[in-house]
């Protein structure tokens, strides 16, 4: 098995004349084989990349449904382990590229080059981190040059020039733009910062740009699509999986995808 | 700061001082382990801090503070009736920072903080609350300084600590209760966190403890070195001598790093830290973070941290509401490395014993996460004891972090001093009554 990264399923998509699309879903909500299911829905309706996120008991970056989802993969049992068992049953039965998005304390207590190498062993592409900052980050850039792994940091709106770039220098694979100030959730506007914060990633040479917080629409994808090279929607996909289980998940990522 | 007599001492070991230790890292721990989103805010107040500590004005006006408004310098008591009965005789000093305005150390910190936010022109702070000090001394802080003030405090201890609730709100701030995640201390934290994010433009986040990202553990610090500098000037004068130890509770940290600081640089002066045993380490319901903790990462700091295998954080029980916190600030991580600073558990049964100890010996009612320290003292007595100390000539310091007043239902319930079943009912009513009557008199 050859491990697809997300630089390979955004490149593809740019050939295409599209921007990538990222679905988020957290792992083990509402358990570990629907979690499963969830993200071959996605795949099959158009998303090329996936992230998967691991339930953490602080998880200061995420809004309420987000969290509501999470505190009960936790409590229905989840460990951190099964992570890699969602992303191998992912990834064989998909093309697309799988990422995890965790906060680092887990990742911290299992180990950064155990569980790299059991992520990349499992078929994963790289690893999301919200609250690691390049400057704190040498353990995990070494781990994932060791396992050829992508490091995925964020940039925000209040991320000074100095920082944009140090922080695009640190990534690979791509880099996730916050869109605004704030933590996730469906938003009915995308933030207009969006694009600025896009812009600084390309002026400090960021080859792909993806965009996060507060999408939720096609009418979104569009727009952002014309100036990002990928868009993350996570919250509403949490939201429909949450209303309509397995098949709302497909259908509103086939909406996003601009198949249905 | 340092005192003249001991300048050359001083001088002499700058090398390897302790005490002013400037962060991000403490040894291994430390650090910014955030989102980029807050980094900006987190570099923003970091230099803003630094210009201020070289700034005669600012200097001064935290002093002036100190003085005039929390009634500083507090006092250092020699506690001879609680020495006698129970510590062998061992000579006892109390850092009184029960008798600061608010009631415990929590508003050196609040009152520097809040200044800083006005140098950084914000018009907002948020703060965190458990049992509701650090709550009530942000109030405080916002009030005299004409800064609106949101409290997070989990929506569990919103109903336990109804009163301070009520306090916070006379002082004008808005309290938020809490109800995601184990709607505890830590969960106020993130909440807290959160709204950070949202509104650091105008958003100040008064942490009130000696945790967090850089620069919070070395700037809460420094706001609470006049604890330790202020100790030790009085020891000198009072006693003539260095004491032997020096005693403090541990929770985050922030009133035990503020009187270690005054003698973190004397090898001789011994330092313990009492964490809360809760119903003792050998259960699942305690708070010993160092003792039986891991390190980790946890609201922007690496630190020990109380953490189950997969690194999910777990929740800490102590009947020290102050205390209650599965996390520590990085210093107390690294000190408790080198081994400079010992850490041991207290449980919530001695405790309260120590609790009550003072209040017959010493006409002196302690706050529950203060009297951590004072179990800590006697059991450090009888040991000194034990290895041949001679007691009358050996000094322990113990920092009386805060005042009983707020914990006066929980030691009622706890000494089962109301007969009937419904006791924590009457000893509310009698709570709020009580504080009402000292309301009128503090008009």
């Amino acid at each position: 098995m050859t491990r697809v990264t997300s630089a390979q399923k955004i490149a593809a998509a740019r050939a295409e004349g599209r921007p990538a699309l990222i679905g988020y879903l957290p792992a083990g909500f509402p358990d570990v084989a629907t979690s499963i299911e969830a993200a071959v829905a996605l795949a099959e309706n158009g998303v090329d990349v996936i992230e998967i996120g691991i339930p953490y008991s602080d998880p200061v970056m995420d809004g309420s449904v987000i969290q509501e989802a999470t505190v009960q993969a936790l409590a229905n049992g989840f460990k951190v382990p099964q992570i890699f068992d969602i992303v191998r049953g992912i990834t064989e039965r998909t093309d697309v590229a799988v990422m995890v998005m965790t906060y680092w304390n887990p990742v911290l207590r299992l180990g950064v080059d155990e569980f790299s190498r059991r992520f990349a062993e499992a078929g994963g592409a790289g690893l999301i981190t919200p609250d690691l900052v390049p400057d704190e980050a040498a353990e995990w850039i070494q781990a994932s040059e060791k396992h050829g792994l992508e490091r995925v940091f964020l940039i925000a709106p209040s991320s000074t020039e100095a920082r944009v770039q140090r922080t695009v220098d640190a990534s690979s694979g791509f880099v996730y733009c916050v869109s605004l100030m704030g933590v996730t959730g469906a938003r009915t506007e995308v933030s207009s910062a969006a694009q600025a914060v896009v812009a600084a990633a390309h002026n400090a040479g960021a080859e792909n740009a993806c965009v996060g917080l507060g999408v939720s629409r096609r009418e979104h994808v569009e727009e952002i699509g014309a100036y990002a090279d990928g868009v993350i929607v996570g919250t509403a996909l949490v939201a429909a999986l949450r209303d309509g289980g397995v098949p709302a998940v497909g259908a509103l990522a086939a909406e996003l995808s601009g198949r249905a | 700061m340092s005192t003249p007599e001991n300048s050359e001492h001083r001088q002499s070991i700058d090398a390897q001082s302790l005490r002013h230790a400037s962060g991000p890292y403490f040894g291994a721990y430390g650090g910014r382990w955030m989102p980029e989103s807050l980094m900006a805010a987190m570099d923003e107040l970091n230099e803003t801090f630094e210009a201020a500590k070289n700034d005669p004005e600012f200097i001064a006006q935290v002093k002036d503070l100190n003085k005039n408004y929390s009634g500083r310098p507090s006092l250092l008591t020699e506690a001879k009736r609680f020495s006698e009965q129970y510590c062998g005789g061992v000579r006892i000093f109390l850092k009184r920072e029960d008798l600061n305005h608010t009631g415990s150390h929590k508003i050196n910190n609040v009152l520097g903080q809040a200044l800083l936010a006005k140098r950084m022109g914000k018009t907002r702070i948020i703060a965190e609350t458990g049992a509701g000090q650090h709550g009530v001394a942000s109030a405080t802080a916002a009030a005299l300084m004409g800064l609106e003030c949101v409290v997070y405090m989990g929506a569990e201890d919103t109903r336990r600590q109804a009163l301070n609730v009520a306090r916070m709100r006379l002082l004008g701030a808005t309290v938020i209760p809490v109800t995601v995640g184990s709607q505890t201390l830590k969960d106020a934290i993130n909440e807290a966190l959160r709204d950070w994010v949202a509104n650091v433009d105008n958003t100040h986040y008064l942490l009130g403890t000696a945790a967090g990202g850089a620069p919070f553990p070395a700037m809460v610090r420094y706001f609470h070195e006049v604890i330790g500098d202020e100790a030790r000037e009085q020891i000198l004068a009072q006693a003539g001598r260095l004491p032997d130890a020096v005693t403090a509770c541990i929770g985050g940290g922030s009133n035990a790093i503020g009187i270690f600081h005054g003698f973190l640089d004397d090898p001789e002066v011994e330092i313990y830290g009492y964490e809360a045993g809760g119903d003792g380490v050998d259960t699942d319901r305690h708070a010993a973070t160092i003792t039986l903790g891991r390190p980790g990462v946890l609201h922007g700091a690496k630190s020990y941290l109380m953490q189950d295998e997969d690194g999910q954080t777990v929740e800490s029980h102590s009947i020290s509401a102050g205390l209650d916190y599965p996390g520590v600030g990085p210093e107390h991580a690294y000190l408790a490395d080198i081994g400079r600073v010992k850490y041991e558990p207290v449980t919530d049964t001695e405790a309260m014993d120590a609790f009550k100890a003072l209040c017959r010996t010493e006409g002196i009612l302690p706050a529950i996460e203060s009297a951590h320290a004072l179990a800590g003292t006697i059991r450090l007595a009888a040991r000194k004891i034990a290895e041949g100390a001679v007691p009358e000539e050996t000094i322990i310091i113990a920092n009386l972090s805060g005042r009983g007043d707020k914990d006066v239902g929980t030691a009622a319930a706890w000494f089962n001093m109301i007969d009937e079943k419904d006791a924590e009912a009457e000893i509310n009513a009698a709570t709020a009554q009580n504080s009402g009557s000292q309301k009128s008199e503090e008009k």
